[in-house]
């Protein structure tokens, strides 16, 4: 009796790579497409996957979380403008030098605010469904228009790194830079994310409170830090995440966060909410669907995620990896 | 007189517009093992969620060795020395056995004699050491729940119903495994349902009904008298499996 | 009469009554009393807010259900005369068509989206509606052959309903009895006795149920109630209301596209009127769509005035610009959700003497 893994959700990746191939019919555009896929993947995972971990841990469904996306860009952009100098140099140091810091302002911001969100938001709203939604959703509301008070309702262009730009030639496709960096970035982000659940203490005190809440407090562990710590970490992950996805979509505006929310409802949804694997799979299964789509029935694409999150639900109801309670 | 391991005095618990406990009394001494019994919905339950801080006593006391603990969180009573085996066994099923009995031993790894001991009561646990916790049977995930509250000495332990839904050579095992506990300085509450195990190893009980305490006194004496327990349980003993 | 117009539900309160009465009244009048082409249509989206406010306080005040769909429904409305008139014409009967077709879709939509996702939990609800909104936002724009896409459809409605028309010869009060005006009261007419429509169901046996589904479902269950059927056919009755809210705006803008009907933006603003008018109590829809459609429509102004007024102070001269008013209702928005949990209304019958 190991634990046994579950391997049919990881198998539906390779399983949707493997069957857009003959489908695109030309190696070198699919492997186009799946870069693309997954880095966009990579990018919605670091945004969902504080979101369902607080879910799971705390039963709170944070619909403002897409705020913390969007400060955490706004906050990126400006560092980035700021240091417009060393991202136009031609040297991956010098560009990376800058983005450093403009990831370190995204996720410090962003968890700043998720810390004062928690306090003041959330605490007073704990265990009462409607009202968590209806004051998040206000939330969303009241951070959006300051977002427009501090920097402005215009879109904002957001610099990228001169070499990150442009693409790799691999044979016959072309596969651009900045798609791998993503894919980089997260696969760190959820190798990291995987240590820390699994092979340590404070891992599998957050596994645990996601099963049981009142029996970690019950062998008194004090589960408010614990979860005021998940909280602040998922919103630091939202704010990286934004940085990236600014630098994808090469501008800003305030109402990204909601618009990115509709795709990371749908992967956390997918994943099984409160899992951080389930919510790995989905998100790789969205980028890669938006991406085989869009080339082969682009009116499908924007569609896509949802006829996904149906077929998946009408195959495991709770998602893919349905978590107890 | 020395002083009560546990005291409840005028406990009220509301759950909702539930008024389910209506002012429980009673003390339980050091050393030993109480069992409180009572027919089902006479709040045996909520009496041992409102000791542990699960649900908040809108009225009365608790003290746990003379410190009022009413208002005291959770994790802090836990931290007092107080363990707490829920009716559902609360065992985290996404964890293996041995993560299980590492969160529960706080003050880390347990060392290896005392594991030993648990092994000894609970021999399966070495056996499923590495497996999911939610891949053991019944029985043994009650042992885990078990193990997991005695992994470390505690001062005080409340167990909802250890026995529920357990095969009789389970029951037995379970039995032997509390006679051992009770040798060591831990003092233990429990509910439970099972004649068996109330007779051969409660040393006082109290009796609850509708929300109060209706009986206390030593288990000889109610085991002994079948018109008492007819009185207060609504059947006797023997017939309360 | 009156009473019994308003389901044995009076507003119990005076001052509310008077609010009440004022919006009634002001409505009843607008072509009369605010004349110009801008005061008409903020009275004709009044009564379309209005009635599509109190459509979703129905779910969400009545039922505890939060949905993110009940734009959905709206735009369902809305293109169903807009595709009806776009295609086959302005004539009475296309219209009817459209209609019934719209009403028909929704109902169906509704009840499909309530037996699946109805008996799981709220905060699931909300997401999964959220997601299904979004998807027919895609649809609709994806669709542009039959929609118009990001467009929208401009069509011609009957020639009587054409500001061109003229009902009377001589004006009356001073104004032209035209077909905008008959448009103004076809729209004002069909909201206020839908209002009452959704008044009375409220206040029937059946509004009782759902209300002790809403404090207790357990309960609701264990006393025999089919939670589910009863949500499930509140979810299919609020769908049906936005559609007609749908159908009137269109009718009234003679225009239906995807921002007018479908946005994201129109989700939000009806929630802030629900709740800022207050949930559960029906008469808070009509004070919230009220004051919001007047906030949009004129707190621009105001918030000029103190912004230019608190020029040279940092920050808040941007705090206060005409474009941020949304920002001061989100405020008002979660104060009313924590401290006043049954809004304007709630506080006008708490201070009742």
């Amino acid at each position: 009796m190991k634990p046994r893994f579950d391997w049919i959700p990881l198998a539906l990746v390779a399983l949707v790579a493997a069957a857009a191939l003959p489908l695109v019919a030309s190696a070198p555009i699919w492997l186009t497409l799946t870069v693309a896929g997954l880095a966009m993947g990579m990018m919605i995972f670091m945004m969902a996957s504080g979101l369902t971990l607080v879910f799971g841990l705390m039963d709170v469904m944070n619909f403002a979380h897409g705020v913390f996306i969007s400060i955490g860009a706004y906050a990126a952009t400006s560092v980035l403008i700021a240091l417009r100098g060393a991202m136009h140099a031609d040297s991956l140091a010098a560009n990376l030098a800058a983005m450093a810091p403009a990831a370190a302002a995204a996720i410090a911001v962003s968890g700043i605010l998720g810390w004062l969100f928690e306090r003041v938001v959330i605490r007073p709203v704990y265990g009462e469904h409607l009202k968590q939604i209806l004051v998040t959703m206000g939330g969303l509301i009241v951070f959006e228009q300051l977002i427009k008070v501090v920097w402005g309702p215009d879109m904002i262009a957001v610099p990228r790194p001169q070499a990150l730009s442009g693409s790799f030639i691999l044979g016959q496709a072309a596969i651009e830079r900045y798609r791998v960096l993503a894919v980089v970035v997260g696969l760190a982000v959820f190798a990291a994310m995987w240590l820390l659940l699994n092979r340590t203490r404070l891992g599998m005190l957050i596994r645990a409170g996601v099963e049981n809440a009142e029996m970690v407090e019950s062998l008194g562990y004090r589960i408010r830090r614990l979860f005021v710590g998940v909280f602040v970490a998922g919103s630091c992950l939202a704010g990286l995440g934004g940085t990236m996805w600014a630098l994808y979509q090469e501008s800003i505006t305030a109402q990204m966060g909601m618009q990115v929310m509709v795709v990371i409802f749908i992967v956390v949804i997918i994943g099984g909410l409160g899992s951080v694997g389930g919510c790995f799979i989905g998100a790789l299964l969205v980028g890669l669907l938006a991406n085989y789509t869009g080339y082969l029935a682009p009116k499908l694409a924007l569609g896509s995620n949802i006829l996904l999150m149906v077929l998946v639900l009408m195959w495991r109801p709770r998602g893919l990896y349905p978590v107890g309670r | 007189m020395p002083e009560p391991m546990l005291a409840l005095s005028g406990v009220n618990t509301r759950i909702g517009q539930y008024h389910i406990l209506q002012g429980v009394a009673f003390e339980v001494p050091r050393g030993g093992l109480t069992m409180l019994l009572g027919r089902n919905g006479a709040g045996k339950t909520t009496c041992l969620r409102t000791i542990m801080g699960l649900w908040r006593a809108s009225a009365g006391s608790v003290r746990v060795e003379g410190r009022d603990t009413t208002r005291l969180p959770t994790p802090e009573l836990a931290r007092l020395g107080v363990a707490y085996v829920p009716e559902n066994m609360g065992i985290f099923a996404g964890l293996t056995v041995r993560e299980n009995m590492l969160l529960a031993a706080r003050a880390g790894p347990p060392d290896e004699k005392r594991l030993e001991w648990v092994f000894g009561l609970f021999p399966a646990l070495r056996k499923f050491w590495n497996a999911l916790a939610g891949n053991l049977s019944g029985g043994q995930k009650q042992m885990l729940a078990v193990a997991r509250a005695i992994i470390e000495p505690r001062r005080l332990l409340l167990v909802d119903e250890p026995t529920k839904g357990l095969a009789p050579a389970i029951v037995a095992n379970m039995i032997e495994a509390f006679r051992e506990l009770k040798r060591t300085d831990t003092t233990i509450l429990v509910v439970e349902q099972n004649f068996q195990f109330a007779t051969s190893l409660g040393d006082s009980v109290a009796v609850m009904d509708s929300g109060r305490i209706v009986h206390t006194g030593a288990m000889a004496d109610l085991a002994a008298d079948e018109g008492l327990q007819q009185r207060l349980l609504g059947l006797s003993l023997d017939a309360h499996q | 009469m009156i009473r019994s117009l308003l389901s044995a539900d009076p507003p119990g309160s005076r001052l509310l009554a008077a609010s009440l009465l004022a919006v009634l009244v002001g409505l009843a009048l607008a072509p009369f009393v605010f004349p110009g082409a801008r005061s008409l249509d903020v009275a004709a989206r009044v009564a379309v807010f209005v009635l599509l406010a109190a459509s979703y306080d129905l779910l969400l005040g009545y039922t505890g259900i939060v949905s993110f769909a009940h734009t959905m429904f709206f735009g369902i409305g809305g293109y169903g005369i807009g595709i009806a008139a776009a295609s086959w014409g302005s004539g009475w009967g296309s219209l009817a068509a459209g209609s019934l077709a719209a009403l028909a879709c929704s109902a169906a939509i509704a009840f499909a989206v309530g037996l699946l996702s109805l008996r799981v939990r709220a905060i699931f609800f909300a997401m999964i509606t959220l997601a299904v909104a979004a998807f027919f936002q895609i649809l609709a724009s994806q669709m542009s052959w039959l929609t118009g896409g990001e467009d929208g459809l401009n069509f011609n409605l009957p020639s009587v309903l054409s500001p061109g028309t003229k009902l009377v010869a001589a004006p009356v009060l001073g104004i032209d009895l035209n077909g905008r005006v008959l448009s103004y009261y076809l729209v004002f007419g069909c909201a206020l006795a839908l209002f009452l429509v959704l008044l009375r169901i409220v206040n029937s046996p059946f509004g009782r149920v759902l209300l002790a589904i809403r404090e207790n479902e357990f309960r609701a269950e264990a006393l025999g109630y089919r939670t589910v059927v009863y949500r499930t056919v509140a979810n299919c009755l609020g769908a049906l209301a936005a559609t007609c809210a749908g159908l009137l705006y269109a009718l009234w803008l003679r225009y239906t596209g995807p921002a007018t009907t479908l946005s994201f933006d129109i989700m939000i603003d009806i929630l802030l009127m629900v709740v800022i008018g207050g949930m559960g109590t029906m008469y808070g829809a009509v004070l919230g769509a009220t004051i919001f459609v007047l906030a949009e429509s004129y707190l621009r102004d105001l918030l000029r005035l103190a912004s230019d007024a608190t020029h040279g102070v940092p920050l808040l001269p941007a705090l206060l610009h005409p474009d941020r008013w949304l920002l001061w209702l989100g405020v008002l928005f979660v104060v009313c959700v924590y401290y006043f949990p049954h809004g304007i209304v709630g506080r006008l019958r708490a201070r009742r003497p």
